[in-house]
């Protein structure tokens, strides 16, 4: 299991394959990566991404571990960055690896409902506008906790 | 204790973090405490319900005892992924 809190990219690409890799006895890989979009209204110069530097890596290994504990995963990754990101680049990734498919799926998207509303980050758009906005949380993100 | 502020939390209070003494004993208590302070405190506590609390970096809630705690962040829900 790895998780890393980080301002630089990755290669999404070379860490999957990496990830692969090191669990060719599993029968199955599932990866997710997230990017950054433009703004419902347009014009997104940049993602701002805040994050509480002493809870962050605390709270992404625990959700991570519970993951792990609750499927039958053989191995988890977990990235997500923080700081300025323009429009199209990578801000996380998760991977999963398991014997058979449905542990790998479930897990990873418990992983991604739980980064999205347990994971102390804020995103803020920077707009070409000159105006900023913090991203608000969605209902749905809170309601997609209840099916764990 | 120390008290961190995030996201517009800290932009509407104007700081990241800062040391407080406090004889407040719950969150509750606290929250009590700075909203008393200065228009921009009252502003930031003006809707608990959009606030989210951590207690030594374990997420909590307002009714939570603050005995033994060293740092108390305030944050609106989280928006990672």
């Amino acid at each position: 299991m790895q998780v890393s809190v980080q301002e630089e990219g990755f290669e999404f690409g070379a860490r999957a394959e990496a990830f692969a890799q090191n669990n060719n006895a599993m029968g199955a890989i599932v990866t997710f990566t997230g990017i950054v979009r433009d703004a419902d209204q347009g014009g997104l110069v940049a993602m701002e991404i805040e994050h509480y530097p002493g809870m962050t890596l605390k709270a992404l290994t625990e959700i991570t571990r519970t993951a792990m504990d609750r499927w039958s995963l053989g191995d988890a990754l977990v990235i997500h960055r923080y700081g300025r990101l323009a429009p199209g680049e990578q801000i996380m990734m998760v991977a999963t690896a398991s014997r058979h498919r449905k542990d790998a799926f479930e897990a990873a998207e418990y992983l991604m409902d739980y980064l999205k509303s347990r994971a102390p980050f804020w995103k803020k758009e920077i707009l070409d506008s000159g105006t900023t906005d913090w991203v608000a949380a969605k209902d749905s993100d809170e309601d997609a906790l209840d099916r764990w | 204790m120390d008290v961190l502020y995030f996201a517009w939390v800290r932009e509407r209070i104007g700081l990241p973090r800062e040391r407080i003494e406090t004889s407040a004993t719950t969150v509750a208590g606290l929250v009590e405490e700075l909203r008393a302070r200065e228009d921009r405190y009252a502003a930031a506590f003006a809707d608990l319900s959009a606030l989210r609390v951590a207690l030594d970096q374990e997420l909590s809630s307002f009714d939570a005892s603050l005995h033994g705690v060293r740092e108390v962040a305030f944050f609106p829900p989280m928006t990672g992924g």
